[in-house]
């Protein structure tokens, strides 16, 4: 396997080469912007055989991907914050109509204030449109997860679209080693696409997306969270296979020091990649820390998490966007009501951090492991929603 | 009639095409087209510019109106260049 140095953008734009879809709508948009760049010379020397819309806005990216992919073709597209509000509209309509998309999409924070740097509060906007959202800690997750995001989406029991996200600038653009699969391996692992009811079929005329009222929509929609269900069956699968062609293995999540932790932290993205070495830091000085690396958001992978999760005393949910009077950042309020039905239940805190592309850092994560432990000892939770890294 | 649970339907809101045919929306109309075939040139106007392909054509004669799916809009009354009475006007519906 090629062991190359390429960054977050330029590893998600190596496996779109390797993926070779039909069809790519996008528009630029900070820090996402390269990955379409790079993409559109991949097109321009004659690298991928892609039909490279250069489209006017985020709306007609996600409009022109969705319209490629109901006609049957193997359709992407890129984004990020604002790009990814832009697409709001679209999003679920390809869930809906059950378009197995696959969309990079690098993790900023939304205006307003107008900032380019990383948080979650794009993707977390979206996170009840129906699209698989898969996270990635660095270039290689995020090179890994895009291949493997094409084999979920399109499994006859999911067709759904997906997004897979890396952190804007601290991913996108950090420069790492990572390894590739060759070309003919990677589009042997991905496959043939056979679109189940492609528009440009013209022997089987349909009608896609017709008005839909009080006597169907409902019936419309409940599939979505069936498929959603089931995804998780593939999600393994895939993930099994991956290891065996890679030697990389991927599941809903990644434990870290579990399997006897006392106080751990869940985190989504790069943060993970910090507090991996906190956690081990703890560890030499005698301290129960553990970790968990939260991979697949959507679907939420309730019953796995709160297996891995009930043995803790305390437990920090650390949050890249807030609920503004919300029961915390929304990977808390679903993480804490997933804990709701044990008996005996780790004691639960939030975090919000990080907004903005605020620094995320070993003395942060040092502060939250530390006042778990105090937790822990005073046996409850002072205060439900915290800020880390704010200036009070 | 029952109509069908989730689990039966077809996958992502698919239906057979030409869909459109079979809802009638004549009754939306609260005003309705009249065709006077004595007034007509066959100009073919109407023909031209009416959104719910309505205007019956039949070997490039006008012959009148689907009235199952023809919305009363009137396009067709205020294109229709016959000079003095028109070939076709607005009536209201009932």
């Amino acid at each position: 396997m090629p062991a190359i140095a390429r960054t977050g953008n330029e590893a998600m734009a190596e496996a779109m080469r390797q993926i070779n879809p039909d069809v790519v709508a996008a528009y630029p948009i900070t820090p996402a912007t390269e990955i379409a760049q790079i993409f559109a010379n991949f097109e321009a020397n004659g690298d991928v055989d892609t039909e490279y819309v250069r489209v006017e806005s985020e709306h007609s990216a996600m409009s022109a991907t969705v319209a490629a992919a109901a006609a049957g073709g193997r359709a992407m597209t890129a984004t990020s914050s604002q790009g990814l509000a832009l697409m709001g509209e679209i999003l679920p309509i390809a869930s809906a109509l059950r378009l197995p998309i696959v969309m990079p999409e690098v993790n900023r924070a939304l205006s307003g204030p107008i900032n380019i740097h990383c948080d979650h509060s794009d993707t977390m906007m979206n996170r009840d449109a129906g699209w698989i959202q898969i996270f990635s800690e660095n270039a290689q997750e995020a090179y890994d997860n895009v291949l493997q995001a094409i084999r979920i989406a399109e499994h006859d029991d999911v067709l759904l679209p997906a997004m897979v996200t890396t952190d804007g600038f601290i991913i996108s653009h950090c420069m790492e080693k990572i390894e590739t699969m060759e070309d003919s391996d990677a589009k042997a692992f991905i496959g043939e696409y056979k679109p189940k009811n492609p528009l440009l079929d013209y022997k089987n005329p349909l009608t896609l997306g017709a008005l839909d009222l009080q006597d169907y929509y409902f019936e419309h929609k409940r599939p979505i969270a069936e498929a959603m269900h089931k995804s998780k069956n593939v999600i393994l699968e895939v993930g099994k296979e991956f290891e065996k062609k890679t030697g990389r293995s991927y599941g809903f999540f990644e434990e870290v020091s579990m399997e006897d932790a006392e106080i751990a932290i869940i985190a989504l993205g790069s943060t993970a990649g910090t507090a991996r070495m906190t956690v081990k830091n703890l560890r030499e000085k005698g301290i129960k820390a553990g970790l968990i690396k939260l991979r697949v958001f959507r679907p939420f992978p309730e019953a796995e998490l709160v297996n891995a999760l009930k043995k803790l005393k305390v437990l920090a949910v650390l949050d890249r966007s807030d609920g503004y009077a919300a029961t915390g950042g929304p990977l808390f309020s679903e993480i804490r009501s997933a804990l709701y039905d044990l008996k005996t239940k780790p004691m639960v805190v939030n975090y919000v951090y990080g907004l903005g592309g605020r620094e995320m850092n070993f003395e942060l994560l040092d502060e939250i492991y530390a006042d778990l432990q105090k937790i822990a000892k005073d046996g409850k939770v002072d205060q439900l929603v915290k800020y880390s890294g704010l200036r009070e | 009639m029952t109509k069908p649970g989730w689990k039966e339907l077809k996958l992502g809101d698919v239906l057979e095409a030409g869909t459109a045919a079979a809802f009638e929306t004549g009754d939306w109309r609260s005003e309705k087209p009249i065709f006077h075939k004595d007034r007509c040139i066959h100009c073919l106007q109407c023909w031209i510019h009416c959104p719910d392909t309505s205007v019956i054509v039949k070997n490039q004669k006008v012959e009148g109106f689907d009235y199952k799916h023809c919305k009363g809009c009137g396009i067709c009354a205020k294109v229709c260049p016959v000079k003095g009475e028109k070939a076709i006007t607005m009536e209201p519906e009932r």
